[in-house]
């Protein structure tokens, strides 16, 4: 009976040093946003109405960045950053001629800083709070299933056309989008769903365009990068 | 004084309207440095930034001869709903969910500039 108070009194003290903790996560997080990101990452909305605010774009948007983006990629990605663009995020701004065609000009493409494992948990954990455009994304669109690697490259490339914009293989593709044989680690599955089916719903002025899938298309797709970034991994 | 805050509100309310209007149709130069340099090029000759490992080439809109040999409806058709409308490859998208028909058309009339060329000229 004596105990009752005492284990009481600890476990509102333990939810109250949590919550602090927590707090304080969530402020560093929040620091680190405006202090590193927010140079590159438009973190409030809305997406360009403009192609000129198109091209100043440096970085993605992150408004919408915890209905994008799987966190555990996130995280793993802020410590080591790779190139997910190979043109940078607008391609015309980073090509110039070259003999055989126009090439990337690496001289004018940015590196992105990597972050601390203790900095990118923090900025992850605020990030996946940022869910602008849940009206667009259904949760559970997408059901898991297979596709064969034959025939999800078939559809990418010689039904739909996307394999002009995206790399599905580091050296093998389009490069004014997203590489994408990393985009089923990188990217929500449900999202993907939404995003294929209308891109301007999320970004206006986007150069992607909207390639009018049927729903069973735009399962299959889903199906096919995650199978690429399966491959990737291995 | 309530008098004069009509027209006031009038005046800024059709300014408004008007930077809409103008904010909504994009320079034709621009939509095509955005839209369609990736693959046709900054030059326009169909040797963009993807051509590497395209199936189907695109275009070369400064190649006068080819051009010519597309009416401006055609040229408006393949922009609005991509390729295959026009029995074309797939690779080349449908624009009409970026661009509105006023666009589209601005953008027919700078392919007549690249290819210096009008439908049935060469």
């Amino acid at each position: 009976m004596k105990r009752r108070p005492n284990l009481t009194i600890r476990f509102v003290a333990g939810t109250a040093l949590f919550s602090v903790v927590l707090t304080c996560a969530a402020a560093d997080g929040e620091q680190l946003l405006a202090s590193r990101c927010a140079g590159c990452h438009n973190l409030t909305g809305p997406a360009p109405a403009t192609l000129q605010a198109l091209w100043d774009r440096k970085g993605p948007d992150l408004f919408y960045a915890g209905n994008k983006y799987k966190a555990l990629w996130m995280q793993q990605w802020l410590q080591k950053p790779t190139r997910i663009r190979p043109a940078g995020m607008f391609y015309a701004a980073h090509i110039k001629p070259g003999p055989k065609s126009d090439e990337i000009d690496d001289a004018t493409l940015d590196k992105h800083p990597a972050l601390s494992p203790e900095d990118a948990k923090a900025v992850t954990a605020v990030l996946m709070q940022r869910k602008s455009g849940s009206d667009f994304v259904t949760a559970g669109a997408y059901t898991p299933g297979t596709i064969s690697s034959s025939t999800g490259e078939m559809m990418f490339d010689k039904f739909r056309g996307c394999l002009a914009c995206h790399e599905i293989e580091p050296g093998f593709g389009g490069l004014s989008g997203p590489e994408v044989y990393t985009a089923g680690a990188r990217l929500q599955e449900d999202y993907l769903i939404s995003y294929l089916r209308n891109p301007q719903a999320w970004d206006p002025k986007t150069f992607m365009p909207n390639k009018h899938l049927s729903d069973t298309d735009l399962q299959k797709l889903v199906h096919y990068l995650r199978l690429l970034s399966e491959e990737s991994e291995r | 004084m309530s008098a004069y805050r009509f027209p006031g509100a009038f005046v800024c309310g059709a300014a408004l309207l008007w930077a809409m209007a103008v904010q909504a149709a994009e320079k034709p130069e621009d939509n095509y440095r955005t839209y369609c340099v990736q693959c046709h090029g900054l030059q326009g000759n169909g040797k963009g930034i993807n051509v590497r490992d395209m199936s189907v080439q695109p275009r070369d809109h400064t190649d006068a001869e080819a051009m010519a040999a597309r009416s401006d409806d055609d040229l408006f058709k393949v922009i609005k709903e991509g390729g295959v409308a026009i029995n074309k490859s797939v690779l080349m998208p449908a624009w009409g969910d970026v661009l509105n028909d006023e666009e589209i058309r601005g953008l027919v009339a700078h392919l007549r500039k690249l290819c210096q060329c009008t439908y049935g000229s060469k």
